[in-house]
């Protein structure tokens, strides 16, 4: 096999990387500061999804990854500790594309998290930013990382415009919570539940509203300063989180199942030009082409299929049809921050229902990345950064373990409660 | 074999009699001296006591008939049999409902008239038997209208049974199915300390609830302690704390002990009264042959009230259910087996119990199974210690393990689920046999649903309980192709799923419209 590098594979993706990486926040974070130069090799490595290099060797230097290529041509510099991967099978890092990890600690205590709203006094809590309560210390974070998840997007659920969310890198919490973007998107929900009077056709009234009240807040700010402005339909904090979102930078993600909602989430967003992405979709089946027309991606968790009353049409291959119809599909756990670490279960069940199994490592790999604006994470090409897991085998395999969890290029310790826990009690105490 | 008795309907007429008559045997209105007034209803006592055990429960050996059943062949498949054999290219024969044949292909009677199975490159296992599921009970679409799991008025209902509210169309049946699961522990929920009877039930789509109860099966009982009790009834009067929730446990059995004893007591009067009344008819002849005084009886002795709630605890105390308690910390089921020795009844399993692996010892001991999720831990405070190891470390202690699902969700899985809890068993250096982790879905379960010995393993003369998958069950990449119960397919993946009654023509079965590219 002759030498490749992802330079000669990819030259424009990793040209695109570099430019992300400078216009985003993504440069804020600072690699580790010595961070060790690091070779794998031997190992199959997925460059992108529907990419693999067999035999092939990856080199990481300052939390980047600096070379990749199959067989035997990849130099490795003298200073490189080399980790043999034969037989092993190298990913980009998982990523998580909607959760509540660092936010929700325990799910059914009252005190145990964060981000969890509710409709009353208001169900509108866009000004809610994730990073300001985000705990890199979260029990769940180094769990979520024992099922080779390497960042999330965690955000707040509940209400109709539930706040923002932030693209978190799951990093041994040994270092300061590190956002890869914050915020990430603007969540918000439609559905009976949305405002709680179980009205769906009033929560897409209001949710209008807001944007409506945001663009004119934003147009005659100085009016409303001076409190010559009509009553407006949220709070200033509220209005001012929603800019972003009327100006196209910041995706909207909407949580919506039923097909009568997911087309009122689409019309809004031609309407009004947002950035939108689909979260649960439970119908989404049933409009694929209008999503796929519209470039309106969609979150799902494959599992999903139990007919709920005004969402009755659950189909299986949901995933498998949206993204043969064209739509960019991320799996996702979509519920709680423990149960992160199924993910890869989650792209697997998508295969067994048709999806392709480039597509569903895609779908929590490079599709989260690319449609929370960074195209050049989830993939492992030279100049992007070396968020990466050595795996067994499969990936999406019952019997795979994650040996090896990079993020930014630093190996991140396997130890969780769990195993501590599995220490103590792996002989039976005495009594 | 263990024959559980069969309780007919006509078990209840001494209660509907009690009830229609009222105080009929209360005595004042007796005439006198006739004799033959005193042959009322308790002439045998053993028929007295109303059990409260379900109806149409029938015998195990029922669970092994199908007329319905026609032959079936599954040949050259890689036969997993849940009893310790893997048979490469191996042959199963089905019929009347029972498993006939488990071998090699050479040596395999098929008849003639049998439908043939190709298996070649697929599987075979037992069917899969999830030991906790509301199925039925919480059916979808989840609602008001289908909330029928927590009879959350008291903190002890015993006398509330899953069975009278298992909706046999609930669409999530359908899609149990389609995970290969062939039989189902219905529980009540966790709300209630003591919520009332299971219900075990064949995973097939049912008109009335009759249809679906697995047939023979015996008693169960749903408890529940730790945080679920506390949280409900902490804002309804109480227990609020483990303090009253166990405080209340000993006095319902308190109260079934005594209900129990003023049961015996009735019984000992009723038999000195019978043994006086044929005393007293005997001397009434000699009597009235001598043309003397007729010689009068005593009235009968009354018997208690029937408290159907106290009726199924006192089933409990005499052995005759399996007790089924929802438990997640170590000091709550050390607090339950201290309850159960107390008050002597035996525990069959512990459902969740997510802190099992630091009791291992203990359990094991008790001859106490465990079942639990392969990684669903943290979500509550006593979910805190979950960890993927513990079906393993409690498989190693020589513990029985069920990995069970108590989600609709988690019930089309069960098979992956328990694939991951046995890679994490070796990843930790604990060697999980393929056979083992099957036993966990199969064998396992049918024991702690008292059907073991008629289902759960791939054996001649087993109930046909049987999946075909179309690779390895422990794959992500597996699907159940045929689902066979008690010799039925009752889902062949090729037909797709088959709509529960709620689908019908409201659904993606029949809106099946495929968006334009897709057609």
């Amino acid at each position: 096999m002759s030498r490749t590098s992802l330079a000669d594979v990819h030259p424009r993706a990793a040209r695109r990387a570099l430019l992300a990486a400078l216009l985003t926040t993504a440069a804020l974070v600072a690699p580790p500061a010595a961070a060790e130069t690091l070779a794998i090799t031997g190992a199959t490595i997925y460059v992108s999804p529907d990419r693999k290099l067999e035999d092939a060797t990856l080199v990481v230097t300052d939390g980047k990854i600096t070379a990749v290529g199959a067989g035997a041509g990849v130099a490795i510099p003298a200073s490189a500790r080399r980790i043999d991967a034969t037989g092993k099978v190298v990913t980009a890092g998982l990523i998580e594309s909607a959760c509540q990890l660092g936010l929700v600690e325990v799910e059914l205590e009252p005190a145990g998290g964060d981000g969890r709203f509710g409709t009353a006094p208001t169900p509108i809590h866009a000004a809610f930013r994730s990073t300001d309560s985000f705990d890199p210390r979260s029990v769940a974070i180094p769990v979520a990382r024992t099922g080779g998840v390497t960042s999330a997007i965690a955000g707040p659920t509940g209400g109709l415009l539930s706040g923002q969310s932030a693209w978190m890198s799951l990093a041994d919490a040994a270092r300061p919570a590190a956002p890869v973007a914050d915020p990430a998107a603007m969540n918000a929900a439609l559905g009976a539940l949305a405002i709680g009077n179980g009205s769906r056709g009033h929560a897409i009234e209001l949710l209008r509203e807001a944007l409506d009240d945001a663009a004119q807040y934003q147009a005659k700010r100085g009016a409303y300063d001076r409190n010559q402005s009509r009553k407006l339909a949220a709070e200033r904090l509220d209005l001012e989180a929603l800019l972003p979102v009327l100006s196209g930078r910041l995706p909207l993600v909407i949580t919506a199942h039923a097909e009568s909602d997911l087309r009122a989430a689409l019309a809004l967003a031609k309407e009004r030009r947002l950035r939108l992405i689909i979260a649960g979709g439970a119908e989404a089946w049933r409009l694929a082409d209008e999503l796929a027309a519209a470039r309106v991606p969609v979150i799902l968790d494959p599992t999903a299929n139990l007919p709920e009353l005004m969402a009755a049409d659950v189909r299986d291959d949901n995933a498998a049809l949206l993204a043969k119809a064209g739509v960019q599909v991320a799996i996702s756990t979509l519920g709680e921050a423990s149960s992160v670490r199924t993910l890869r279960q989650l792209a697997g069940v998508a295969v067994a229902h048709g999806l392709r199994w480039d597509q569903a490592l895609a779908a929590v790999t490079s599709v989260p990345a690319a449609i929370f604006g960074q195209p050049a994470r989830g993939l492992l090409t030279r100049g992007g950064p070396a968020d990466l897991v050595i795996w067994s085998g499969d990936p999406l395999e019952l019997g795979s373990r994650a040996e090896l969890v990079l993020i930014g290029g630093v190996p991140q310790s396997m130890q969780t409660h769990q195993t501590r826990l599995l220490e103590r009690y792996r002989r039976v105490p005495a009594k | 074999m263990r024959t559980w008795p069969a309780w007919p309907l006509w078990s209840l007429w001494p209660l509907l009699l009690l009830t229609a008559c009222g105080g009929a045997s209360k005595g004042a209105s007796r005439p006198e001296g006739a004799a033959v007034d005193v042959v009322d209803p308790w002439v045998d006592p053993s028929d007295d006591l109303v059990t409260g055990v379900p109806r149409h429960r029938g015998a195990p050996a029922d669970a092994l008939v199908n007329a319905q059943a026609r032959p079936i062949a599954i040949v050259g498949a890689t036969v997993l049999t849940g009893a310790g054999q893997r048979i490469e290219r191996g042959t199963v024969v089905l019929s009347g409902g029972a498993i006939r044949y488990v071998g090699q292909a050479s040596a395999a009677p098929v008849p003639k008239d049998a439908l043939i199975l190709d298996g070649t490159g697929k599987f075979v296992t037992p069917g899969i038997i999830d030991a906790h599921s509301h199925l039925g009970v919480q059916a979808a679409p989840a609602g008001r209208g289908h909330n029928d799991g927590n009879e959350a008025t008291a903190p002890i209902t015993a006398q509330a049974r899953a069975q009278y509210g298992y909706q046999g169309q609930d669409p999530q049946i359908s899609r149990a199915m389609a995970g290969g699961v062939t039989a189902a522990l219905i529980l009540p929920g966790s709300a209630n300390l003591i919520g009332g009877h299971g219900f075990t039930v064949a995973m097939k789509p049912a008109r009335v609830t009759d249809e679906a109860a697995f047939p023979g099966a015996p008693p169960t009982l749903k408890m529940a302690c730790g945080e679920n009790p506390k949280r409900v009834y902490g804002e309804k009067g109480g227990p609020s704390t483990r303090m009253g929730s166990y405080a209340t446990f000993r006095a319902a059995f308190l109260d079934a002990n005594a209900y129990n004893a003023k049961w015996t007591r009735y019984r000992r009067t009723q038999k000195l009264w019978l043994d006086k009344k044929h005393r007293a008819e005997k001397l009434d002849a000699e009597a009235r042959k001598r043309g003397a005084a007729p010689v009068k009886t005593e009235n009968a002795p009354e018997p208690p009230a029937v408290d159907l709630k106290l009726e199924t605890l006192a089933a409990v105390l005499r052995g005759e259910v399996l007790v089924q308690v929802h438990c997640y910390r170590a000091y709550d089921m050390g607090e339950m087996m201290a309850v159960a020795s107390e008050l002597g009844f035996t525990i069959r399993s512990f459902h969740h119990a997510l802190d099992a692996y630091k009791i291992r010892d203990l359990l094991v001991a008790r001859g106490i199974a465990i079942n639990t999720w392969a990684d669903w831990w943290g979500f509550k405070l006593e979910a805190f210690d979950g960890i993927p190891e513990n079906a393993a470390l409690f498989t190693e202690q020589g513990g029985r393990a069920t990995i069970h699902s108590d989600s609709a969700i988690g019930i089309q899985r069960l098979n992956q689920e328990a694939a991951k809890a046995r890679a994490s068993g070796i990843a930790a250096g604990i060697a999980i046999t393929e056979d083992q982790a099957l036993r966990w879905i199969t064998a396992n379960p049918a024991w702690v649903l008292g059907i073991d010995e008629v289902t759960g393993t791939l054996e001649a003369g087993k109930r046909a309980d049987v999946v075909l998958w179309s690779g390895s069950p422990f794959s992500v990449y597996s699907n159940a192709e045929k689902t066979i119960v008690a010799g039925e397919i009752v889902y062949d993946r090729q037909q797709g799923l088959p709509p529960s009654d709620f689908e019908l023509g409201n659904s993606a079965f029949e809106r099946n419209t495929l968006p334009g590219s897709l057609r």
